[in-house]
């Protein structure tokens, strides 16, 4: 199975992308997608997979991957397979920042996902310090609940501001809880990609320290790495790739928890390898969600959120019984 | 080559001491073990080598400088803990787990290198788990899990070992092993500090004894001199007779019914 690991994920992912950019609510075949990415062809079906589907499979893949790698950190930190950034609020944190942002009459996307990573941030110190509070900073369980603490409170401010935005912010927000890639566009895909890339790329920088820290806090001392240092890092790195993947897509749950778990094993374990193949495997979730929400009820779109949780609950149940 | 001097540890929120300035070394060539009731410190002291706990007196030095001093990289290159209880939160092959403590020989971006694997290798033999190497660490039982942490320190390549019970879930013949192995280790030239419960095997395989109660050092010296029938009944709180090893003849602790209590030495 793991020879086998990283040619399956790159052709699976290939293949979704290409899927991604043929199918819709007007499907588009084969050759016309060549023409329009190679030939630049100023057709009807050019300009849609041009500037339409190429920009929302290439925030598909950013998001998918930031969310399932941000997971896969957050797991070995936490040393728990069912960690991940929708439980432990810092999700929540960011819809409530990105939210509260739209409501007062901010627009620009950058200063939205700032407001959005500022939002995760606080959610962090809030679960941490919840924790804290709790004298068990370690516990997972703990902190597991305090992120579904920080959550619940997280959606009431959200609720909160809404009831006096206007109608637009409304719909907006509306946007942010259910999760789409409905209006995905290339300036989208500009500003994500350098909050998310760069943090991606941190994270697998500091694999091997994942590696040590899942030992416990002891037998990382012991090998030279201060837990508390190093999981901060890796906590604020995960937190700002969950937070831009808000930003940019919305709620979008499950990923994050699912995905590190399918590719853990057959990617060996180490943190390195586990990342890498998460972020691989996250993007092909995500386009494949992306996929079903845009045609299952076209030419309406049901909500990416939605169709994630759909695969993530039942996975989830799984898990419970046969945990890693 | 490592000198605790008069170590006190509290933790925050409590009241007693858990170490009330302790002294103690442990130098190369020998296996110097740390034995004592539960509670009585020897966790802590494990944890203050670490720095993970909050030292409010004294000192911790490694080869003369203090602990403090030391980067946390470099001091893990001359020193390895084994702490008492560790779980894996995810599997990995044993050979990879063991392979993890190379991380403090490698900077981030490093492949393995041949003495990596090398290292690796003869850990995994010294340590009795190479035909384990390929096992996966959920599917090794109690003992094996065991033996490849302690694997996984010595391949470590430190000068300094510290195990913290190492022989818990282990078996009479994997036990015996293990102090065989840590008596080894000393004699071509480590510095072992154990801590653990099995007196007699301590008193077998021991240089040197010290023996905790509520955080102060009872007795230290040779096993002759710890290995005393009225001080261990005072810390253990239950009657106990010294004999000797039928075997070895080294000195051994047969603790006794609780309702005939004997004075000892009489």
């Amino acid at each position: 199975m793991q020879r086998y690991i990283w040619p399956t994920l790159i052709a699976a992912l290939a293949a979704l992308a290409v899927a991604g950019l043929m199918f819709g609510s007007v499907p588009v075949s084969l050759a016309s997608v060549w023409r329009a990415l190679v030939e630049g062809d100023a057709s009807t079906d050019g300009v849609i997979v041009r500037l339409i589907r190429a920009p929302r499979v290439v925030l598909a893949i950013l998001v998918g991957a930031g969310l399932a790698m941000s997971g896969t950190a957050l797991q070995g930190v936490l040393r728990n397979a069912l960690a991940d950034p929708y439980l432990l609020g810092v999700s929540g944190g960011a819809a409530v920042g990105a939210v509260l942002a739209v409501a007062l009459g901010v627009l620009a996307p950058p200063l939205i996902a700032l407001a959005g990573f500022a939002g995760a941030i606080g959610a962090v110190a809030a679960v941490l310090a919840v924790a804290r509070l709790a004298r068990a900073a370690a516990d997972v369980r703990v902190l597991v609940l305090a992120g579904l603490l920080v959550g619940a409170f997280a959606n009431a401010l959200v609720m909160v501001t809404l009831v006096t935005a206007p109608a637009d912010a409304v719909r907006g927000a509306l946007w942010w809880m259910m999760g789409s890639l409905g209006s995905a566009s290339w300036r989208d895909v500009w500003w994500t990609a350098p909050l998310i890339l760069p943090a991606a790329g941190l994270l697998i920088h500091w694999g091997r320290q994942i590696d040590v820290l899942a030992l416990g806090d002891d037998a990382a001392a012991s090998l030279g790495v201060n837990a508390d240092r190093a999981a901060r890092r890796i906590f604020l790195a995960a937190s700002l790739l969950a937070a831009a993947t808000v930003v940019a897509a919305g709620l979008v749950g499950f990923v994050g928890l699912i995905v590190p778990n399918l590719v853990r094993r057959p990617a060996g374990g180490r943190h390195r390898p586990t990342l890498a193949a998460a972020g691989l495997a996250g993007a092909t979730l995500l386009l494949i969600a992306d996929l079903v929400a845009r045609t299952i009820r076209a030419p309406l779109e049901i909500p990416l959120g939605a169709v994630t949780a759909l695969m993530g609950v039942p996975f989830f149940f799984a898990r419970m019984r046969s945990p890693t | 080559m490592i000198d605790v001097r008069d170590l006190a540890v509290t933790y925050p929120g409590t009241a007693h001491r858990a170490l009330a300035g302790i002294t103690l070394s442990a130098r190369r060539g020998e296996v110097t073990a740390v034995v004592g009731p539960n509670g009585s410190g020897k966790s802590t002291l494990v944890r203050a080598l670490l720095g993970r706990v909050p030292v409010q007196a004294g000192s911790i030095s490694i080869d003369a400088k203090p602990l403090a001093e030391w980067k946390p990289l470099e001091r893990a290159r001359r020193l390895a803990v084994i702490p008492q209880r560790e779980e894996s939160a995810f599997s990995l092959t044993v050979r990879e787990y063991v392979g993890l403590s190379r991380y403090v020989h490698r900077s981030s971006w490093m492949g393995e290198r041949p003495e990596d694997r090398t290292a690796v290798q003869a850990a995994l033999q010294a340590a009795g788990v190479a035909e384990l190497a390929d096992r996966r660490t959920d599917a090794v039982s109690g003992g094996e899990w065991q033996r490849a942490r302690i694997a996984r320190a010595l391949a470590q390549a430190t000068d300094a070992l510290v195990l913290d019970e190492p022989t818990t879930f282990l078996d009479i013949a994997h036990e015996m092993a293990v102090f065989e192995l840590l008596h080894d280790l000393a004699l071509g030239g480590k510095a072992i500090l154990l801590v653990s419960h099995q007196l007699n095997l301590v008193a077998r395989f021991a240089h040197r004894m010290v023996l905790l109660h509520e955080g102060h050092v009872i007795a230290s010296g040779s096993v002759g001199d710890v290995m005393q029938a009225a001080v261990l009944e005072r810390v253990y709180a239950w009657p106990v007779v010294i004999t000797r090893d039928p075997a070895v003849g080294a000195p051994t602790l047969v603790p006794l019914r609780s309702g005939r209590v004997r004075s000892p030495g009489k």
